[in-house]
């Protein structure tokens, strides 16, 4: 039997949020360590590399007030835990675990560790359950199905905390009733932008449902490190123990990037990209991978990651890995935003892999696959040719493209374009795209079944 | 030989530092602490040696001890392999799954053949025959599709005393016996081999058959040949993943091995769920049945990525010495060469480019050097082929990053996947300017015998279109298209047909996901006629807007989609339709 209990005073080093024990015994990797300062403050830590005789702990408080002489380390012998119930529903927590709503602490059914395990793809069901979020351009042509994950790329000043709360708002299985829960992880975010979701949630009584993580712009960096992984924790509990349907937002992944960074930097790790770790993307997929449905299981987890693209920049790392893993990306543009259209999705770079699969008849609509290829197209189309008139006018152009042109000016304005409480159905937005397609020579709509041209095409339907 | 046990003396993530190691060898597998995690040595100094765990290291602790099991990292090979979904170091999934539940938990022992399961085995040698490595010793129906060849390990050579007789056997069971002259040794169905280390072959030939795939855009303009290399590089979302998974399914490979390598565990969930429905065009059979996947998911261990690599491509090389002519697929390279950045940076090595570790090249070179068509090791004259195609996921989707670099230095076909047009839906999203492939010359011979003499002729008309095209493009920005004399204008018809009928091909379309070579070769010869017609029509003053609002050209654009038993019949008849309307067009003009 060891002895856990010891308080080692050996404290040899701090350094930015990192600290170094020495003559420490039997210590494990990424052991949690509870440290006393000369103050009496009590912090949490874990440990980043061990050696025989010395352990590299990070602290999640930060380090400010540890000295090398009056502060204790003790290492309690497991790793992170968090404990889950179903009690957690409605409730807030900081970034180490502890309410934060002055209600009592939980009474855990179970204690789980933070990092959870890969699920096996031999147990995954492939995601092809169509959620309607009533926004036509995630709906129409960039489909969200449950256990998906899928980012959306911001910048920053654009709306994506509001375009995230309407999707918790309105995201439904059509024809079904089913357990649903939301699960919010706040990684530095500012105080402000925490109460947009909060206040949201109450006023559509989704606070009930929803457990929220919280570490705001002002709390320690390095909690955003495992503030994610205990929402995870709790969202596979809900999931696949309680048979819930979880949505966890997670908001902002640029900030955890942010703190990724920082303690490889204080590390003196060989960096990657812009300062980036190497490992970003391991580190990045054991996050987002833990989306998913699992065969024999009701539940099913969805994510939608947030980040603000540094400089509107898709290429940057944070974008660029992200991207690498979630099964498709929603990216919102200034350009747009600046023409006064909510949401402001531009839909070109957009993406939802999952989509094909979920859609067709019996999901949405026989034809929302063809009219999906068909909008991408013509508004690629009627795009480039916005940069030709640019140069040579309008009237050089052909009739045709003259059509092309107009469709790609009605397109924003009718279907991207929608109120912030608007919730649409996916026939409706089947329906404004069918309008908008009429207006383009029935020829050009190469992408469509003729069978579906016949049967819903606006103008032929009249004739007949 | 002794036993070798250390000592933990340091964790760092998926690296640690174990003491009292002398006498391990480089690469040699190790199992790591109480709970046997297996790792692998990957340096040496002293009595310190430095492991890689393929396994999460969360709660190790210094002092738990290291045992070496000296021996390098190796795959099992025989029955069995095929239809089964491995782990990176050839751990068999299905059989975790039933054991451990739906998440992966540390420290399973699974073997990845099942050693229970019986085979018909069916000798072909009988004793007295002189046998050398790869020569075949008999045969067991693996899958409806495999014929597994029992075969004489490449190392040894001799005289075969006994074999048994025809009946099922397990795995393990005794089925020869062959005397060398370092005595008799008893041979079973199972073998093993390390995985760093090529399977040996005869003679290493040129590729010249094609590998005909079912897309156009490749088999057409940028064919891989049998033994060949190609690589794919593109950014997220220009759909590298769908692209190999139309390749694992149409390709005229007999046996694939997929590998997933660090990408997501839903598409290897994907291929689980579609490949035991899809049909093997040349079979008949489920494409299930000619399949290995290898499966190391984006969050599961580091380390194990870049073993994933090297067992898939062990797989295939043994698969290969049956004398089957076999595709790998790996998705993606980055993610290992990422994980090579990940284990040299614990290391503390010097990093060279964008911190990619100074024998990222050659390992690449290495890898891709595994394929080729060869003559196989053993008394008869066999062929075998391993072909490579490698997906790269350039970050930001700028090719002149290291990974994307080197691999085009090795490999002979260049994909470029374009993310503009991703964005336009043009599937598969291949630039046809930037991309190329160096087996043009080489299997243009078989294009030209089995299905049409004209092939190449064909192939560089339609290039030479698109290029046209391209430079066109450049003035209509400036001058709109108005403003092009008609033959231009008519140019840029036909090469719009070709671009959006041709090049494109949808891979969720059940007749168009795969487009037969003669099929392919009737397409493109319609459509360089549709445009020599204009030419002509335009010529004789005939209209643009007229030629445009043809019949026949809306059928030459669904062509892709006409079924592909019946296309000939339906393509003689929009011939005429095309000539037809066409004469009328010029006739009224000339009245």
């Amino acid at each position: 039997m060891k002895i856990k209990d010891i308080e080692y005073t050996t404290v040899s080093e701090v350094a930015g949020p990192l600290m170094i024990v020495e003559g420490v015994k039997d210590v494990a990797y990424n052991e949690v360590v509870k440290i006393r300062t000369s103050a009496g403050e009590e912090r949490m830590g874990q440990v980043l590399e061990a050696f025989e005789n010395k352990a590299v702990v990070q602290v999640f408080e930060g380090t400010r007030g540890l000295d090398t002489k009056g502060t204790s380390a003790r290492f309690i012998g497991e790793t992170m835990k968090l404990g889950v119930s179903k009690e957690m529903i409605g409730r807030v927590f900081d970034g180490t675990g502890n309410p934060l709503d002055n209600a009592p602490p939980i009474i855990p059914e179970d204690r789980r560790d933070i990092n959870g395990d890969p699920i096996n793809p031999c147990a995954r069901e492939y995601p092809r359950e169509f959620i309607q979020t009533g926004i036509s351009t995630i709906d129409g042509l960039n489909t969200l199905v449950r256990g998906q994950k899928l980012p959306i790329f911001s910048g920053s000043g654009l709306p994506h905390n509001e375009i995230a709360a309407q999707i918790a708002r309105q995201a439904k299985v059509l024809g079904k009733e089913e357990k649903f829960a939301v699960v919010f992880c706040a990684m530095g975010i500012t105080s402000e932008e925490a109460n947009l979701f909060i206040k949201d949630f109450e006023n559509t009584g989704a606070l009930e449902r929803t457990v929220m993580f919280l570490n705001l712009a002002d709390d320690p960096t390095i909690e955003r490190i495992i503030l994610p992984r205990m929402a995870l924790t709790c969202a596979e509990y809900l999931a696949f123990d309680l048979d819930m349907h979880v949505l966890v937002i997670l908001s902002d992944m640029t900030n955890y990037a942010e703190a990724l960074r920082e303690i490889a930097a204080a590390r003196e790790e060989v960096p990657g990209r812009r300062g980036y770790p190497g490992y970003m993307y391991t580190d990045f997929a054991s996050n987002y991978e833990r989306a998913g449905r699992i065969k024999g299981k009701n539940g099913t987890i969805t994510q939608i990651p947030m980040l603000t693209m540094p400089d509107d920049d898709i290429t940057h790392p944070i974008p660029d890995l992200t991207g690498y893993i979630t099964e498709g990306q929603i990216v919102l543009e200034r350009g747009l935003h600046k023409k006064a259209i909510y949401p402001p999705i531009a839909v070109l770079p957009c993406l939802s892999r999952l989509m094909d699969r979920g859609i067709g008849k019996d999901r949405t609509r026989e034809d929302h696959a063809d009219v999906s290829n068909q909008l991408y197209a013509a508004y690629a189309e009627g795009c480039d040719l916005r940069d030709l008139v640019a140069i040579v006018g309008e009237d050089a152009l052909s009739d045709r493209d003259r059509k092309f042109l107009r469709f790609a000016d009605e397109f924003e304005k009718r279907f991207v374009s929608q109120e912030s409480h608007e919730d649409r159905s996916i026939v409706k937005t089947l329906t404004i795209a069918w309008e908008l397609l009429s207006g383009l020579p029935v020829s050009e709509l190469k992408k469509i079944d003729e069978q579906h041209i016949n049967k819903y095409l606006p103008k032929i339907k009249e004739e007949k | 030989m002794s036993e070798i046990v250390g000592k933990i003396v340091r964790i760092s993530g998926p690296v640690i530092e174990a003491d009292d190691m002398r006498g391990s060898k480089m690469y040699d597998v190790v199992r790591v602490g109480e709970e046997n995690l297996i790792g692998e040595i990957i340096r040496l100094n002293q009595d310190i040696a430095t492991i890689q765990v393929y396994e999460d290291t969360n709660g190790l602790k210094p002092g738990e001890k290291v045992v070496s099991t000296q021996e390098p990292l190796s795959v099992e090979l025989g029955p069995g392999l095929i239809s089964n979904i491995y782990d990176g170091i050839q751990r068999p999934l299905p059989a975790i799954n039933k054991e451990t539940g739906d998440f992966i938990a540390r420290g399973v022992e699974a073997h990845a053949l099942d050693r229970k399961k019986k085979w018909h085995f069916k000798p072909t040698a009988k004793p007295g025959d002189r046998v050398k490595g790869c020569d075949i010793l008999g045969e067991v129906q693996e899958s409806s599709i495999i014929m597994h060849k029992i075969m004489v390990p490449p190392t040894i050579k001799g005289t075969l005393l006994s074999i048994e007789k025809e009946g099922d056997y397990t795995i393990k069971q005794r089925i020869a016996v062959v005397a060398t002259n370092k005595g008799d040794i008893k041979l079973q169905m199972l073998q093993r081999w390390p995985v760093r280390k090529e399977r040996p072959v005869a003679e290493k030939y040129d590729p010249s058959l094609p590998m005909i795939t079912g897309q156009r855009v490749i088999d057409t303009f940028f064919p891989v040949a049998k033994g060949g290399t190609a690589a794919i590089p593109g950014g997220f979302g220009t759909g590298k993943t769908v692209m190999l998974h139309s390749l694992a399914k149409w390709s005229d490979a007999q046996v694939v091995v997929y590998v997933g390598c660090g990408e997501r565990g839903n598409e290897m969930t994907d291929v689980l769920r579609e490949f035991p429905d899809l049909v093997d065009p040349a079979t008949g059979e489920p494409l299930m049945n000619r399949t290995v996947l290898i499966a190391n998911t984006s969050n599961m261990p580091v380390a194990a990525r870049d073993a994933s690599v090297y067992t898939g491509i062990t797989i295939a090389e043994y698969y290969r010495d049956m004398g089957y002519d076999v595709a790998l697929m790996a998705d993606s390279t980055s993610r290992w060469a990422e994980a090579m950045r990940e284990i040299s940076g614990r290391l503390e090595e010097m990093p060279g480019e964008e911190g990619y570790p100074a024998y990222l090249a050659s390992r690449l070179a290495e890898f891709y050097e595994r394929a080729g068509r060869v003559r196989l090791l053993g008394s008869k004259n066999r062929e075998g082929s391993v072909s490579v195609m490698g997906a790269v996921s350039p970050p930001g989707g700028d090719f002149s990053e290291p990974v994307a670099q080197n691999t085009l230095r090795i490999v002979k076909v260049f994909w470029a996947l374009d993310a503009d047009l991703a964005d336009r839906r043009h599937f598969p999203s291949i630039n046809w300017l930037k991309s190329y492939s160096l087996y043009m010359d080489e299997v243009s011979d078989w294009w030209e015998k089995k299905v049409g003499k004209e092939w190449l002729k064909l192939s560089s008309r339609a290039m030479a279109l698109l290029q046209k095209e391209a430079e066109l493009q450049e003035i209509v920005k400036l001058v709109g298209p108005d403003a092009l004399p008609p033959r231009e204008r008519a140019l840029l018809e036909s090469a719009r047909m070709i671009r959006e009928n041709y090049l494109q091909q949808s891979a969720f379309h059940e007749v168009d996901t795969y487009c037969p070579g003669k099929k392919q070769y009737e397409m493109l010869r319609l459509m360089l006629k549709f445009s020599d017609e204009i030419q002509e029509a335009v010529a004789k003053n005939v209209h643009m807007d007229d030629i445009v609002a043809i019949k026949s050209r809306e059928g030459l654009a669904r062509m892709g989609k006409v079924s592909n038993k019946v296309f000939e019949k339906q393509f003689k008849k929009l011939e005429q339709d095309m000539e037809k309307e066409i004469n009328a067009l010029i006739r009224e003009r000339v009245k």
